[in-house]
């Protein structure tokens, strides 16, 4: 079971994770806003439509790869606060190491392939956060 | 076709998309950038640099020497910075 979800709302990691629980093993990941430099507000922007292809393109190959039985992939978009859930990655399987690869997968490839712009709002100015190459590494390692 | 534009690259233009008739000598991503500089201060200061530009054509990524022939939508955005 795929599930692939972008939304405004908070991330209710608990439903997220019951609804992984089949088979042997879960593993999630959850990205969390950080209050880097000041960082009073994150807005995420996305593009619609093209996103959730991508996050479900990304689940697929997860799921064929590590013989998954269950991938959800859930990103919010708006504005948000330090402290507060942005992403979720979760691979259920019958074992251990193809839910924690899977999931490791899933979130060092989103970051390159789904198309999320984040803007950082520090002392009521915005910019625009910068691209990382180590963002580009982490997910070469999976091609 | 339909373009759409993301991040500071809409910021920069200002507007998040515009319906385009690109003449036939526009062939490529990057043919289609040179060639929407001209068409304001904006399009130019969004499409400086073009090294710093990703693109997606009918919703798929693809560098920008891709041909545009027979595309309905093409999105110019900034690397992307999710998860």
């Amino acid at each position: 079971m795929i599930r692939i979800l972008v939304t405004t709302d908070a991330i209710d990691i608990a439903a997220e994770q019951v609804s992984l629980e089949q088979g042997g093993a879960v593993a999630t990941f959850t990205g969390l806003v950080r209050a880097d430099d000041g960082v009073a507000t994150l807005e995420l922007e996305h593009y619609p439509g093209a996103t959730e292809a991508a996050l479900l393109r990304l689940a697929e190959q997860a799921v064929a790869r590590w013989s998954l039985s269950a991938a959800t992939i859930v990103h919010r978009v708006g504005p948000m606060h330090p402290g507060e859930r942005i992403v979720f990655t979760g691979a259920a399987s019958a074992h251990r190491a193809a839910a924690l690869e899977a999931c490791a997968f899933l979130i060092d490839r989103l970051k390159t392939d789904a198309p999320f712009w984040k803007r950082e709002v520090v002392a009521g100015k915005g910019r625009w956060v910068e691209a990382r190459e180590s963002d580009d590494h982490a997910a070469d390692r999976w091609r | 076709m339909q373009l759409l534009y993301f991040a500071w690259v809409r910021e920069r233009i200002g507007m998040g998309g515009e319906e385009v008739s690109p003449p036939e000598a526009v062939e490529t991503v990057a043919d289609l950038v040179a060639w929407l500089s001209s068409r304001s201060d904006g399009h130019a200061a969004a499409f400086a640099k073009p090294a710093r530009l990703r693109a997606a054509v009918d919703q798929a990524f693809v560098p920008l020497d891709t041909r545009i022939a027979g595309a309905r939508e093409i999105a110019i955005f900034p690397p992307v910075t999710g998860g």
